[in-house]
């Protein structure tokens, strides 16, 4: 703060000196060092601000632009084609991240949410709480890549083949952390007088959780599901090696072998040199972001309701 | 134990023996997820570890300093990989920060509700209904764009970057190769998969993340600072420069760490981007690769022992370095929520 008295010393000196401070001397020109650098700044932060902001629309177009090209029928009926084949479509490839993204869903949220109501209601000072924070925070730091890893060594390894459980767990892994973190906060959101007032009508604490915390907290626990599951939808890394890749419906093929997801599939068709495989590339990429951000935005919009109200 | 006469028990009971057991049950159920969780983590630390140790008494410390990656020759090192991986995120995170802070600043400030709240003002709709609406409701929707760039898949990026960035920066950096070839940032020709293209995505992905936690932290520095600043006659960006930043410096140290943390484990935009070559060199324009890349790209056909033994020690070095960078990020995060408090 110095250097702003030291810059005012032309003002001060005058003062000193006992004439009368001009009206030129207060005035905000931009001729003045001060004034100009406050508009270069200013001015270099919006452009830098606006500039941050041409990649999302950059992305936004070139999916509107280059997904819609293939956005029929026929992209969500049919199998992937081959090399030199036209037309095909990417069906299986949304079936199977639906399928994965669910059954790691149905793993992660009730663990999720019983861990979080240990961290919150049952033992929330205790020092296996505060591990299973840190644990959590650990694990959603980790690249998802090492999600996919750790599946791989503890299941795919000891299977015959990749498969679509091995997929959904790496997700379920990665989904953890969000929802007990997210869920934890959501149930220390409710209100101590409504959990006191079940406790002196004789609720046990099993009770209180189950008929009041819970119900209240739902929102915003749901907030968190969502999110996960629209991480999950668009991970790629920790299926990569865990449920592979597959030209074939789930139906057909089971659940304990290779699978499709819509992540996958645009990073194989990315690397290839056939314009039919490169449309569907991005198509899929438009399905996949429209899914992801649906689901963003749902999550978002169940918790303004505020539990409190 | 007093009993009531029954006339004046009411319905107040003593809980049931289901409520009392079920009770019971549900304590333990969990106490023991919340202990599985825990036992989680780490059994995946112990068991890339585990899968690691082949390698690990194979190679020792050699790994870090071997330039060959060959599962021909069984020869396995990773340092072209580890400079990879420093180099692209470290890159991402400069041209990161200069934009995440610029829009975090841009945010904190409220320059666009200011700039509307001036054109609305020209027009004197500034207290109407709708209209005066507009400056917080633009602000908002400028904060949640911005968010909006780390809701987009990773892989989306790295389509976006092969058929997007790559071709666009093309001509600069033929130029700049052609002209200023001497300076080792420029000094191979470009490869449309190479760092360059690479760090620029990666930069966009860690954006919101920087912008985010730094625009929290400015946004905490308390008021009367900055009062203070503007009643000894600061400008905004004399105050913003010699008092706001300081006083936020740790939450946007912490930031830039986290987004670090981020960078350095990105897999696929990298995967598709980088070029998968395991050069050591300066030059943006040449490929290179990164471990969690290479994983990526090696992972899905291992199926020899010994290489795998290999990608698991190259998780382990990856996981030892996101897990410290993490951990510091978010001490300094805490440091930072905690040393203001003080200020207040």
């Amino acid at each position: 703060m110095e250097d702003i008295v030291v810059r005012n010393r032309g003002v001060e000196a005058a003062r000193v000196a006992g004439e009368a401070i001009t009206l030129g001397q207060l005035e905000r020109s931009l001729r003045r060092p001060r004034t100009l650098l406050n508009f270069v700044l200013s001015f270099t932060t919006t452009v830098l601000t606006l500039s941050a902001l041409v990649p999302l629309f950059s992305v936004v177009y070139m999916l509107a632009a280059e997904g819609l090209k293939r956005l029929n029928l026929e992209a969500f009926t049919s199998l992937p084609p081959a090399a030199f084949e036209e037309g095909g479509g990417f069906g299986n490839a949304i079936v199977g991240t639906l399928v994965m993204v669910g059954m790691a869903a149905l793993i992660s949220v009730p663990l999720g949410i019983l861990a979080a109501v240990f961290l919150a209601e049952i033992g929330p000072t205790t020092r296996l709480a505060q591990c299973v924070r840190f644990a959590a925070k650990v694990l959603s730091g980790f690249p998802s890549i090492l999600a996919g890893v750790f599946i791989f060594s503890v299941i795919v390894l000891h299977m015959p083949t990749y498969s679509a459980y091995a997929g959904s767990l790496a997700l379920a892994l990665l989904m953890l952390p969000t929802v007990i973190l997210t869920a934890e906060e959501a149930i220390r959101m409710v209100p101590a007088k409504i959990r006191e007032a079940a406790v002196g009508m004789g609720a046990t604490p099993a009770q209180v959780v189950w008929k009041v915390t819970l119900p209240t907290a739902m929102p915003g626990i749901l907030t968190g599901v969502m999110l996960a599951v629209a991480r999950a939808a668009g991970e790629t890394a920790p299926l990569l090696f865990t449920a592979l890749f597959s030209n074939y419906w789930v139906w057909d093929n089971g659940l304990s072998n290779k699978t499709a997801s819509l992540a996958v599939l645009i990073y194989n068709f990315s690397g290839m040199p056939y314009e039919n495989q490169k449309q569907l590339a991005w198509a899929a990429a438009l399905v996949l972001v429209l899914v992801v951000l649906t689901t963003n935005l749902i999550g978002q919009s169940l918790s303004r309701r505020d539990p409190q109200e | 134990m007093i009993t009531l006469p029954k006339d004046q028990q009411g319905i107040a009971r003593p809980p049931t023996r289901w409520e009392t057991g079920s009770n019971v049950a549900f304590r333990a159920m969990t106490y023991i997820v919340a202990f599985a969780v825990v036992l989680l983590v780490l059994f995946i630390i112990f068991e890339i570890g585990w899968a690691a140790g082949p390698a690990i008494k194979r190679y020792g410390f050699g790994f870090f300093t071997g330039v060959k990656w060959d599962p021909n020759t069984e020869e396995y090192g990773i340092r072209p990989h580890i400079w990879g991986t420093l180099y692209s995120s470290v890159l991402a995170v400069i041209i990161g920060t200069v934009l995440g802070l610029a829009v975090a600043i841009f945010l904190s400030e409220r320059f666009l509700s200011s700039f509307i709240h001036a054109i609305l003002r020209f027009f004197r709709v500034q207290h109407h209904g709708f209209w005066g609406k507009l400056p917080d409701g633009l602000e908002v929707l400028l904060k949640n764009l911005v968010q909006l760039l780390a809701a987009i898949p990773s892989v989306v990026y790295g389509l976006w970057g092969i058929f997007v960035i790559s071709p666009l920066v093309q001509p600069m950096c033929g130029w700049l190769h052609k002209h200023l070839g001497w300076i080792p940032f420029f000094d191979t020709s470009y490869n449309p998969y190479s760092m360059l293209p690479a760090a620029l995505v990666l930069a966009i992905m860690v954006l919101p993340t920087i912008s985010a936690i730094s625009r929290d932290a400015l946004v905490s520095v308390p008021p009367k600072l900055r009062q203070a600043a503007y009643g000894l006659g600061a400008t905004r960006w004399e105050a913003l420069i010699s008092v706001i930043i300081p006083t936020a410096q740790t939450g946007i140290f912490g930031s830039v760490l986290l987004a670090f943390g981020r960078a350095i484990g990105e897999t696929m935009a990298l995967a598709m981007l980088v070029g998968n070559a395991n050069t050591l060199s300066w030059s943006l324009f040449s490929p290179a690769n990164t471990l969690a890349a290479m994983m990526a790209n090696t992972f899905p056909e291992a199926r020899e022992p010994n290489l795998i033994s290999a990608l698991m020690y190259a998780a382990l070095v990856l996981m030892a370095i996101t897990l410290l960078v993490n951990l510091l990020g978010a001490w300094i995060l805490q440091r930072a929520s905690r040393g203001l408090k003080g200020a207040r």
